[in-house]
């Protein structure tokens, strides 16, 4: 390519880059501005005896954001950690048994993708709740039902390249099946499984509608109690977008560590 | 791994168990008492199909639902074009095409209902302020009515998902051996001619796969829905997901919720089966 239409991909690409940056600049600037300092002007950086950091202060406080954070965590890791065992599990079992009846069980997990949340929420709902299990419990195990089926369809796929024989020559030596998941085929199916826990953690950390119909609220999670915080300190501004930038901290680190493997994943999970 | 060996079933039994609790046994339930009054707690009668017939008298379903088929369209032509269009700049050679992947990325791993808060603030003060520093009328009083609700939407998407879309994309350019561009490139093809000859048909899967993501997306959309303008101004940017979730938990009205739930399980259901099909005969003609 020429050196000067180079120049000009890069301008256009600098235009639109600063274009998508944009509203996290104006959340940040703004974040650290007084509530005088945000209507006084909204573009501007923070200046002008108008800024501070109380905001942050306040909004973590507000936002009990350490034990929201938790919360968000642990749901987060252990219910990841349940669907890669028991979906890889599952994928394991329905991809060696080349029966009819396998293969009709694979169709329930993938006909089951096709069931919009809102069809099944109330009934989930009210039957959990009569057992007592509207609780995080609960909702791990809700998120193996939900996202099974992605998961075991995404296994499933790649199971497919790990050649029987390992198997058979596993249960020569007197190893049984779950001896030759564990030891052998789990191990080898780790780029997958990266990409199963990729596609989780994300639908999982940002889970509005679900948790909200089954937190109670000394569980709740950080995008449950963003939404509580704005409905109480509602055009607090200042606040809001100290919280706001606080909630994305996480995301964004975990973008900066894990880049290669999420593009990876996404793109797998999308074209599969 | 036999049908009746235990292991078969001892590896299958805990998505199992979970599949029918969590997603079948509510969904039969749901189906049931769509054709019931059921309130949550019980019934007392069999309505046969009268919630169904009620729900297409319903205005607030059916402007939801208007409202969401009006979205969907424009979102899933915004987002293939836009999606496309960076994919193509990113993956040209020039100084930052990484870092510019990074950032067109990035708004998608951040939750709906956070991104919505952050434009409501972008929309209502941010857009405020350059209306009057750029004397531009129509940036000023966003999110005040259902129009510029309804673009706000549509801004929040696109700004959200072309990123990805995006990545699709650049998965299937990837696949172009460079041999055929460089052969049209000997043979004097412009860079539109290559474009149009070249790299579009070979792209087309992709732009089914996206096209099939783009629209039943679309029609999921909830959180942003919820946190960006709430439905508001009354109700004239509530969309179908918003509208089912109200009608059970603001009106109570559970049975209705969920005859309402199960329309909306046909219109996705026949779009993921449409997508199906397109893949099989692409398999097939290929």
């Amino acid at each position: 390519m020429k050196k000067t239409s180079r120049f000009f991909l890069g301008i256009l690409g600098l235009i639109l880059g600063i274009l998508w940056i944009f509203p996290f600049y104006m959340i940040l600037t703004n974040s650290f501005k007084t509530p005088k300092g945000i209507f006084a002007s909204v573009l501007s950086l923070p200046g002008n005896g108008q800024a501070t950091t109380a905001n942050y202060h306040n909004s973590f406080k507000a936002l009990d954001f350490i034990s929201s954070l938790g919360h968000s965590l642990l749901i987060t890791v252990v219910s990841v950690l349940i669907l890669v065992l028991f979906s890889s599990m599952a994928a394991y079992a329905l991809q060696r048994n080349k029966s009819k009846l396998s293969g009709a069980i694979l169709m329930l997990f993938v006909s089951a993708m096709l069931i919009p949340f809102q069809t099944v929420m109330i009934p989930l709902t009210a039957n959990f709740g009569q057992v007592h299990m509207l609780n995080m419990w609960g909702l791990m195990f809700m998120y193996l039902g939900f996202d099974a089926s992605l998961s075991i369809f995404l296994y499933q796929g790649t199971m497919g390249s790990i050649p029987i024989a390992m198997d058979e020559s596993a249960e020569l030596e007197g190893a049984n099946r779950f001896q030759i998941f564990f030891k052998i085929i789990f191990p080898m199916l780790t780029p997958i499984t990266v990409t199963v826990g990729i596609l989780n953690i994300i639908a999982i950390w940002n889970d509005y509608l679900l948790p909200s119909l089954v937190l109670p609220q000394n569980q709740y999670t950080i995008p449950l109690q963003m939404f509580f915080f704005f409905g109480q300190y509602t055009k607090q501004w200042h606040l809001a977008l100290a919280g706001l930038t606080l909630s994305i901290i996480p995301v964004i680190l975990f973008y900066i560590f894990a880049q290669r493997y999420i593009i990876k994943g996404v793109t797998d999970g999308a074209v599969k | 791994m036999k049908n009746r060996s235990l292991s078969f079933w001892l590896f299958l039994t805990p998505t199992l168990v979970a599949l029918a609790l969590v997603v079948f046994i509510p969904a039969i339930m749901g189906v049931f008492y769509s054709f019931t009054n059921w309130d949550g707690l019980g019934y007392t009668e069999m309505l046969g199909f009268k919630n169904y017939i009620t729900l297409f008298h319903d205005s607030g379903f059916l402007a939801a639902l208007w409202f969401t088929i009006k979205f969907v369209i424009v979102t899933v032509i915004l987002l293939n074009v836009i999606g496309l269009a960076l994919a193509l700049l990113v993956t040209q050679k020039f100084k930052g095409n990484n870092l510019l992947r990074t950032v067109f990325f990035m708004p998608n791993l951040i939750g709906g209902l956070i991104l919505g808060f952050i434009w409501q603030f972008i929309f209502t003060q941010a857009f405020d302020a350059l209306g009057k520093a750029l004397h531009m009328a129509w940036l000023t009083g966003w999110l005040t009515d259902g129009k510029t609700g309804f673009w706000g939407l549509v801004i929040v998407t696109v700004w959200q998902m072309s990123g990805y879309i995006m990545i699709i994309y650049i998965a299937y350019l990837q696949n172009i051996p460079s041999e055929v561009i460089e052969a049209a490139e000997m043979d004097g093809a412009s860079p539109w001619q290559r474009f149009v000859h070249i790299t579009f048909p070979m792209i087309a899967p992709a732009f089914t796969v996206c096209m099939f993501l783009t629209l039943s997306n679309g029609f999921k959309i909830y959180d942003q829905n919820l946190s960006l303008t709430n439905g508001g101004p009354y109700k004239s940017t509530e969309m179908l997901a918003m509208n089912i979730v109200n009608t059970a938990y603001s009106e109570n009205n559970f049975a209705m919720a969920e005859a309402k739930a199960l329309i909306f399980f046909l219109i996705v259901a026949a779009i993921s089966l449409l997508q199906v099909y397109y893949n099989r005969k692409r398999e097939v003609d290929l």
